[in-house]
């Protein structure tokens, strides 16, 4: 039981970092898809500082890894700035492309930097075993990690950036109205760069939690395995609104953390379902949510609409 | 005239495809060059040409057709993905369901070939139906229920993959994860040949996939081009408001669409997986990356299905060409960090065209204006 709750929980921060990425992103106007491939970035950078950090003290782990994945995320979304606010290309291609090229660039770092170290070793995995001890601290069985504290820090202080502050109000109405923005002197691509650059500090620490959450060594072919998209997903389900952001998230990660644990309950392994029936369930779930919430959906107006000054 | 002749030719959307299409396909190589550089220095250059040669690789000519011919029998179901991507594009659907159709197909024509020992063409016929009907599934949640497309495809390629992975393994082989060779259980499922294979140095998986596939790719020209349905289409595509005002079923059409779409990539599962050429691993946690490439092929051809044709080979040769990488140097991935580059760099390919629409058409007002200006000092005189 206790490990199901540390499993929602942890899953449940992932989906929930990354999904606020994606808002700050669309409320600027900037649909970003390629969050997936954000989160392998960050999630490589992440990883990379962890095993290069190995034995180092842990408060400087925690931050150095951090930083390095929000760094990691930013650089990449990058991309999808210049693609998007300043060429006005079609976001959901580069958002595609971005994910594929994340993927096959991180597999190819990482075994670039395997096969320096031993020719031999032509496997995409890094490994971080020991340093991954450093977001730990147990409190009786239940392991605490550092990163359910940040998730919880990224959604008050993303509570108070878009709702009480100038900025975020600005933000916003790049989203929804980037004529009437522009014409009160507000400068609408500035604001999309920055909505699209902290989607990338976001989607990169997320990146970085999801491959520590469970496993203490990753293989890069695999990607994210789809949770960048169910992050979206998160983010519609939740209306663009981070309170509920977060409260979708805890749902999916509920999901989600079933399909690790759920052979330790003797009710569940007893009904003899096979795993890949508990893997669908957050995609099936998020699929029957979109369909009875997208009717009424509260996405900002003018969302992934490159903004055109010609137009106003 | 001459001077006609000569703005007809920059202002060519075709010709601008093409020229787009080299200029991403240059990019994209050159950063995989930097690529290999940066990895190791002293082979790169032999590395890119060992990309780019792909089954040219091979000194004697039985070989290099043997080896062509199995690039030409991957290329057939990318070029089938890559004509769903396009199909639905022009009706302005991103499908990126395209990957999970594909899965929903292999999934389709592997069971009926091994559990209930189907002819080929009924496998076939499972494979597009099941392909049609998951593109239906997004196109009825977006046509009555609003849900994004991209979202529904991604969550049903997920979905898809799981449950592929669960119904093959039934008919798996029992040491390994992967399921049963068709030409040993049921040659009946695998494609007919016609003798094509005998054009490649008897390459057993050349198959009738190969020129059906360019066929499909001629018709679906054809349709988008020549006929009713498929001008309602692209008016859907263009404005749905536009197009529901003018009395076209804009649901009905986005429905349609999603299931054609859905069809062509179910069919080109079937188009691999009933040659033989490939088992279907039960095991996989990723969705297999042809429909993905679709998408890099279906932008690189120009979002034309003729061009789609040429795309999807090369995408797929350079595919092919990485796996010649000496393995002990360079990671094979390079080949997919190119085509996706290309595929980044063809999201500019609307701003290229603009900017060399908006060239031409200053350079003409420029013509005009100087010409009207000459006309008035004759009058003048």
């Amino acid at each position: 039981m206790i490990l199901l709750i540390q499993y929602t929980l942890i899953f449940a921060s992932v989906l929930c970092l990354v999904a606020l990425g994606g808002c700050f992103s669309e409320h600027s106007g900037v649909i970003n898809l390629g969050l997936e491939g954000v989160m392998v970035m960050g999630a490589l950078g992440g990883a990379l500082t962890l095993k290069s950090m190995a034995g180092a003290s842990y408060v400087a782990v925690v931050f150095a890894v951090i930083i390095v994945s929000a760094i990691s995320g930013l650089v990449y979304t990058v991309l999808l700035g210049v693609a998007s606010i300043n060429f006005k290309a079609d976001q959901t291609l580069i958002g595609t492309a971005m994910n594929i090229l994340a993927t096959a660039a991180a597999t190819v770092m990482v075994k670039a930097i395997n096969m320096a170290e031993n020719p031999d070793n032509v496997s995409s995995t890094v490994q971080y075993v020991e340093a991954k001890k450093a977001f730990i601290v147990m409190i009786g069985k239940f392991e605490f990690n550092w990163f359910m504290l940040v998730a919880i820090l990224a959604l008050v202080i993303s509570y108070v950036v878009l709702y009480k502050t100038r900025f975020g109000l600005r933000l916003r109405a790049c989203g929804e109205n980037p004529q009437a923005a522009d014409s009160v002197g507000i400068n609408v691509y500035k604001l999309r760069w920055a909505g699209v650059m902290i989607s990338g500090i976001l989607g990169g620490i997320g990146g970085i939690v999801y491959i520590t959450a469970g496993v203490s060594e990753w293989k890069f072919e695999t990607g994210v395995a789809g949770f960048g998209f169910l992050s979206l997903a998160v983010m519609i389900f939740g209306q663009w609104k981070p309170v509920n952001i977060g409260l979708a998230a805890l749902l999916f990660g509920f999901f989600r953390a079933l399909s690790n644990v759920y052979s330790g309950f003797d009710v569940l392994a007893s009904l003899n379902i096979p795993s890949s029936v508990y893997n669908m369930m957050p995609y099936i779930i998020s699929l029957l949510v979109l369909m009875f919430t997208s009717k009424n959906s509260a996405a900002p107006k003018a969302e992934g609409i490159p903004y055109d000054k010609g137009t106003r | 005239m001459n001077e006609k002749q000569k703005k007809s030719i920059w202002k060519n959307d075709g010709f601008q495809s093409i020229l787009a299409a080299l200029f991403c396909i240059i990019a994209g190589l050159f950063v995989g060059y930097l690529v290999l550089l940066a990895i190791n220095a002293k082979g790169a250059g032999e590395a890119i040409v060992t990309i780019i040669k792909n089954f040219f690789n091979y000194p004697t000519k039985p070989a290099m057709l043997k080896y062509l011919g199995n690039t030409l029998v991957k290329t057939a179901p990318l070029l089938m993905c890559a004509l769903s991507v396009q199909f639905c594009y022009k009706v302005g659907l991103f499908n990126i369901g395209a990957a999970g159709q594909y899965v929903a197909g292999a999934g389709a024509c592997l069971y009926l070939a091994l559990a209930l020992h189907m002819p080929w063409y009924v496998c076939a016929i499972a494979a597009i139906v099941i392909g049609a009907v998951d593109g239906m599934i997004v196109g009825l949640l977006k046509a009555y229920a609003n849900v994004n497309e991209v979202i529904a495809g991604i969550m049903l390629n997920w979905i898809g993959l799981y449950t592929v992975n669960m119904v093959l393994g039934t008919v798996k082989e029992s040491t390994s994860p992967y399921t049963l060779a068709i030409a040993s259980e049921n040659p009946n499922a695998i494609m007919p040949s016609m003798g094509l294979s005998s054009l490649f140095s008897n390459n057993k998986y050349v198959t009738i996939a190969i020129p059906l596939a360019v066929i499909i790719a001629i018709v679906v020209w054809v349709i988008q081009e020549k006929t009713v349905l498929g001008y309602e289409l692209t008016a859907t595509g263009l404005n749905k408001d536009a197009a529901k005002y003018a009395g076209m079923k804009e649901k009905k059409n986005i429905i349609l669409t999603m299931m054609i779409g859905g069809a062509l990539a179910g069919l080109g599962a079937a188009f691999l997986y009933l040659t033989g050429y490939e088992q279907w691993s039960c095991t996989q946690s990723s969705v297999p990356a042809m429909g993905f490439n679709g998408i890099a092929a279906t932008f690189l051809g120009g979002l034309n299905p003729i061009g789609t044709v040429f795309a999807s080979y090369f995408i797929q040769h350079i595919t092919s060409g990485g796996s010649y990488l000496d393995k002990g140097i360079y990671p094979s991935q390079i080949s997919d960090l190119i085509s996706s580059i290309i595929i980044y760099l063809c999201g500019f390919v609307l701003f290229f065209k603009y900017f060399m629409n908006s060239r031409v058409a200053a350079k003409e007002e420029k013509n005009i204006a100087s010409k009207a200006a000459a006309n008035k000092e004759d009058g003048t005189k």
